[in-house]
């Protein structure tokens, strides 16, 4: 099916070749940081995790949000989300691979990676991390491709498909709630140790994921003869809409535990995210931002008229994304880190090489989307 | 006169060893064997005087500069890529849920060592995904294997005391002068304090104890009650960091 991937527009192979362009100066970079170490990065001592392991948070989120259409359709028998089930699930692959990637390129030693698999070490998170997104990766190239190969031929998937597409709704769930237990089971940093991290997790990815698909549709809807229709479309917005005003309300909770029992540790975190601390206020610019977008895609999400609203959707759709980027891309991780566990503040900002490396990422997995819908669309016009 | 094969090679064989054998002699003789027995515990523990350090506030230098030494801890002089084993840090800074306004300023600013506490429950251990950094069973020395680490750094995430570092470039320009007993480190790895367990296995004392003239520092086996370490937490009020955190550090402070 892969050959379908290789005929295509005008449009189709400049994009494809601006993405390589992307990856290749990324890849520039990350041979320079290769050789010369993470120092080229803004990380230090007292902020060691920043940007590339946001990116990976945030990303196992968009990954794990294909459950939002695989779970009603093949669970519920809802026909309407026939269409773009494929879609989901071909969102997921790029965006595990886009994790790995991730959190490759924030080895020290890259090239020892393997080591998690030579030397297991069950009592580490990480390692359960790894099983969990390897395992996902592996469930949806298998159930994406079994389906749609069935389709190419105008069969019905397999029956042995379904046990695997059943274990991937509990695996989705899985992936989102081990990352989270990354951050949530360390002592040494209040911020990220809060027992509704993992349900924040899932609630902010069921409400990105979904607003990207849309906006995925959407696009394609412009782009290409591919039309998913309406229903699913608003389907996915009332499903973005309630997953959104969990997100929130979660936040919410975080922002009522810490600031009433008033307990430093944990507020001053907080603190350090929405008015800074002692004139350091990196974050604070972003974090107002990320909340004047959620409540405002909020107001346009919620009330039926505007959801329904194609346009108005979409401007829904693209505020909520970037709420939540912001939110877990930006601030959760690096004020986890702020102040440090001695109370002493160093601030984060990410360099030029480290942005570089990172759009470079994004283009793989955009190059990898790209090749994975064509495909996708391709067997669908061919069928049709 | 001849010169059998015999006799040449033997010539060739001399001579190549008074070529090459020099440096290769002088490398061997700098290996030290272990003179003395080595010294063993069940449990390694420290305790800092810090009244000894505040009478003597010239004198943490000598032993960060010792360790620091020993270890082919390199100096980038700058915080964002530093590297430290053991260094000063303002009371209120190490006890930092310990410290109080109204106390005097130069009790607040009291510069107190800090390193690895080698905890019985190490939350750095917990995290590691390649068991790169272990719990010695004989001892309770959180040890670190440089070859494993992969360099992701959840230990550092991890440990509540700040006490781990990661080579965020080469380390070897920056190091003033190599010591060849001890190996140097590479980019991408993390690095700590062992409680200078090469030197133990050695029958010699951790460089900082060894270091410190005002006998600010005492290191000793927390199991044995006739020991040097236990006599002080005996008749001391001592306090740790973080206590509450449930990771028992093995360094104990008195006040």
């Amino acid at each position: 099916m892969l050959e379908k991937a290789l005929s295509g527009s005008r449009g189709y192979w400049i994009w494809l070749a601006v993405l390589v362009g992307i990856i290749f100066i990324g890849f520039l970079f990350w041979l320079k940081q290769f050789h010369q170490g993470l120092m080229i990065t803004g990380l230090s001592r007292d902020v060691s995790w920043g940007f590339y392991i946001a990116q990976f948070t945030f990303l196992v989120g968009v990954a794990a949000s294909a459950v939002m259409v695989v779970l009603p359709y093949y669970l519920h028998n809802y026909r309407a989300f026939g269409k773009v089930v494929i879609l989901g699930e071909f969102l997921a692959i790029p965006s595990v691979i886009m994790c790995m990637t991730f959190i490759f390129v924030d080895m020290g030693q890259p090239f020892r990676i393997l080591n998690v698999f030579i030397h297991p070490t069950p009592h580490s998170m990480m390692f359960w991390d790894t099983v969990a997104l390897g395992g996902y990766l592996l469930l949806n190239l298998l159930i994406g491709w079994t389906t749609l190969g069935a389709e190419r031929k105008s069969i019905p998937p397999p029956k042995w498909i379904k046990p695997f597409i059943i274990i991937s709704i509990p695996w989705a769930v899985s992936i989102h709630t081990v990352t989270a237990f990354l951050y949530a089971g360390l002592a040494a940093r209040p911020f990220w140790m809060t027992a509704v991290l993992a349900p924040r997790f899932l609630a902010s990815a069921f409400s990105s994921g979904p607003a990207l698909l849309i906006l995925l549709i959407l696009l394609l809807r412009k782009l290409t003869d591919f039309d998913a229709g309406r229903e699913p479309v608003q389907k996915l917005a009332v499903i973005a809409a309630y997953a959104m005003s969990v997100n929130v309300f979660l936040i919410l909770m975080e922002v009522f535990t810490a600031l009433y029992s008033g307990i430093p540790e944990h507020s001053i975190h907080l603190k350090y995210m929405f008015v800074g601390i002692e004139g350091n206020m990196a974050l604070v610019p972003w974090m107002w931002l990320s909340s004047i977008l959620a409540v405002f895609t909020l107001l346009l999400i919620i009330p039926p008229k505007t959801r329904r609203n194609e346009a108005v959707l979409a401007v829904a759709c693209v505020t909520l994304f970037l709420s939540i980027w912001i939110d877990k891309g930006m601030g959760m991780i690096v004020a986890g880190y702020v102040p440090n566990p001695l109370g002493e503040v160093t601030q984060y900002f990410p360099t030029v090489p480290e942005l570089l490396i990172s759009l470079m990422v994004y283009a793989v997995g955009a190059l990898i989307i790209t090749v994975l819908y064509k495909v996708a669309l391709s067997v669908r016009a061919s069928v049709a | 006169m001849g010169l059998d094969r015999r006799n040449f090679i033997k010539i060739a064989g001399l001579s190549t060893l008074g070529l090459a054998g020099k440096p290769a002699v002088d490398a061997i003789a700098r290996i030290r064997l272990p003179e003395e027995a080595p010294l063993t515990a069940k449990r390694w523990a420290m305790v800092i005087d810090l009244r000894k350090c505040r009478e003597n506030p010239d004198c943490n230098e000598a032993c960060i500069h010792a360790c620091h030494k020993v270890h082919n801890v390199p100096d980038f002089k700058n915080p964002k890529d530093e590297i430290k084993w053991i260094w000063e840090e303002r009371f209120e800074h190490a006890f930092h849920d310990q410290s109080q306004e109204y106390a005097d300023e130069s009790h607040r600013e009291l510069p107190a060592l800090v390193l690895c506490n080698h905890c019985d429950d190490p939350p750095c251990v917990r995290v590691c995904p390649t068991e790169a950094t272990w719990k010695r069973d004989e001892d309770g020395v959180v040890m670190m294997d440089w070859h494993r680490c992969i360099g992701c750094r959840y230990c550092l995430a991890a440990c509540p005391y700040g006490a781990r570092s990661f080579n965020w470039r080469d380390p070897r320009p920056f190091i003033e002068e190599i010591e060849p007993d001890f190996p140097t480190r590479m980019r991408g790895v993390v690095e700590k304090c062992t409680f200078c367990e090469e030197r133990l296995a050695r029958g010699e004392m951790p460089a900082c104890v060894e270091a410190c003239d005002a006998g600010a520092l005492t290191f000793g086996d927390l199991e044995d009650p006739e020991s040097r370490v236990r006599e002080l937490l005996r008749t001391h009020f001592t306090i740790r960091r973080k206590p509450g955190l449930g990771t028992q550090p093995s360094v104990y402070y008195i006040i």
